[in-house]
């Protein structure tokens, strides 16, 4: 993974590298860089294919990080690509040219983060939510206690005796 | 509304025009009735053990315990030995079991397919995602109380039950059957515009009839 990281940094400006095991690493890389690096590990590099494509909300930084998680098959080993965006107005290239699995990946941020891809293919389209209007759900400002409390009817909960009172009650009705 | 539900014009391959309304062509939006019982006792109760002896079960898994299904389907618990069945389609089924939990995109369908079903039919709840949300007692998108929203017969409890403990519901559910309370379509019609109001309440994009069937 070191070897790797050290061949890439030669083309690329890269940031930290969190070495998670022997095959598998994460890389931060500035935006600007992403789609260049991508085509690079696949097309140079030999990755076979897009693992996923997910989303971290650093509420507290005010960034959302994007990772995608790159597979070689042939040599056994992972690399994800860590990249910081602003979380206000949230938008992000996308690369489902690169690699296809990307758009529904897309579409599932889109609708869950709020992160817009422009260009994606039915980025827009709903997912899992049909007719959502709150705000994205996965988003830590969301609080999905309160939701389902004003949204969903909920059962009473069954009654639960103390022993100890109980039998205080049983035994000494009159509270002596 | 989504785009092919609104009325337009269409042009067919043939070069003619003709208009569409796919809410009011495809669907029959009248009202669920309520079917009072049409013998005198003893009849009523001929017919009610036959029903109790063929329940056909709709096969449509919404949750994870559509898994206990498969065992029970197949020959190791081999339910059909007790006249219970799978069929492919509403129509065919008078008994629907919501198996587990129900997300509010699933609800949707399942009260298309539930309306479509023959009367008189039964709902089972299995497994308490079904009764009070089980594990997700606080997810912004599942339900947590089934009845609000259909006439359920019959609970199964477990997280998630096993397949005896389904076989014992259908032994219940018989007994309520016979003893002619199995009055769950005619609840869904007496109570129809509560149910619907419980329904829009959560399914925010309601975009088909309110009965179609």
């Amino acid at each position: 993974m070191r070897t790797l990281y050290a061949e890439l940094n030669k083309r690329f400006p890269l940031g930290e590298l969190t070495v998670q095991r022997e095959d598998l690493g994460f890389i931060t890389v500035e935006r600007e860089h992403l789609r260049a690096l991508l085509l690079h590990l696949r097309d140079l590099e030999g990755f076979t294919h897009l693992v996923l494509l997910t989303a971290v909300d650093w509420m507290e930084e005010g960034i959302f990080q994007l990772t995608y998680l790159l597979s070689d098959r042939k040599k056994r080993r992972d690399l994800g690509l860590r990249v910081m965006i602003a979380r206000d107005g949230a938008s992000m290239e996308t690369v489902h040219d690169v690699w296809p699995t990307a758009a529904t990946y897309q579409r599932e941020l889109c609708e869950m983060f709020g992160i817009d891809f422009p260009d994606s293919p039915g980025v827009h389209d709903p997912f899992i939510l049909e007719g959502w209007t709150d705000i994205p759900p996965y988003r830590r400002e969301f609080d999905t206690k309160k939701y389902a409390d004003e949204t969903f009817t909920h059962r009473a909960g069954r009654e639960t005796n103390d022993p100890a009172e109980y039998m205080k009650k049983q035994l000494y009705p009159d509270g002596a | 509304m989504k785009d092919e539900l609104k009325k337009r014009i269409i042009t067919g391959p043939d070069g003619f025009e003709f208009e569409v309304d796919p809410l009011n062509d495809y669907y029959c939006d009248a009202p669920p009735k309520v079917h009072p019982p049409a013998y005198v006792k003893i009849v009523e109760d001929l017919f009610n053990w036959a029903r109790s002896e063929s329940i056909w079960i709709l096969g449509f898994g919404t949750g994870c315990g559509a898994i206990e299904m498969r065992p029970l389907m197949t020959p190791r618990f081999d339910a059909y030995r007790y006249g219970v069945q799978w069929r492919p389609t509403p129509r065919q089924s008078n008994l629907f079991i919501i198996s587990g939990y129900l997300s509010v995109k699933t609800l949707k369908r399942v009260i298309r397919s539930y309306e479509q079903m023959q009367s008189p039919k039964y709902v089972i709840g299995l497994g308490s995602c079904t009764i009070n949300g089980g594990m997700y007692w606080d997810s912004y998108n599942t339900i947590k109380k089934l009845d609000e929203y259909l006439p359920v017969d019959l609970y199964i409890a477990g997280c998630m039950p096993r397949p005896e403990a389904l076989l014992k519901g259908f032994e219940d559910l018989k007994k309520i059957i016979r003893a002619g309370e199995g009055e769950g379509a005619n609840i869904y019609a007496k109570n129809f515009d509560w149910y619907k109001a419980n329904q829009k309440k959560v399914i925010q994009d309601w975009d088909m009839p309110d009965y179609n069937w």
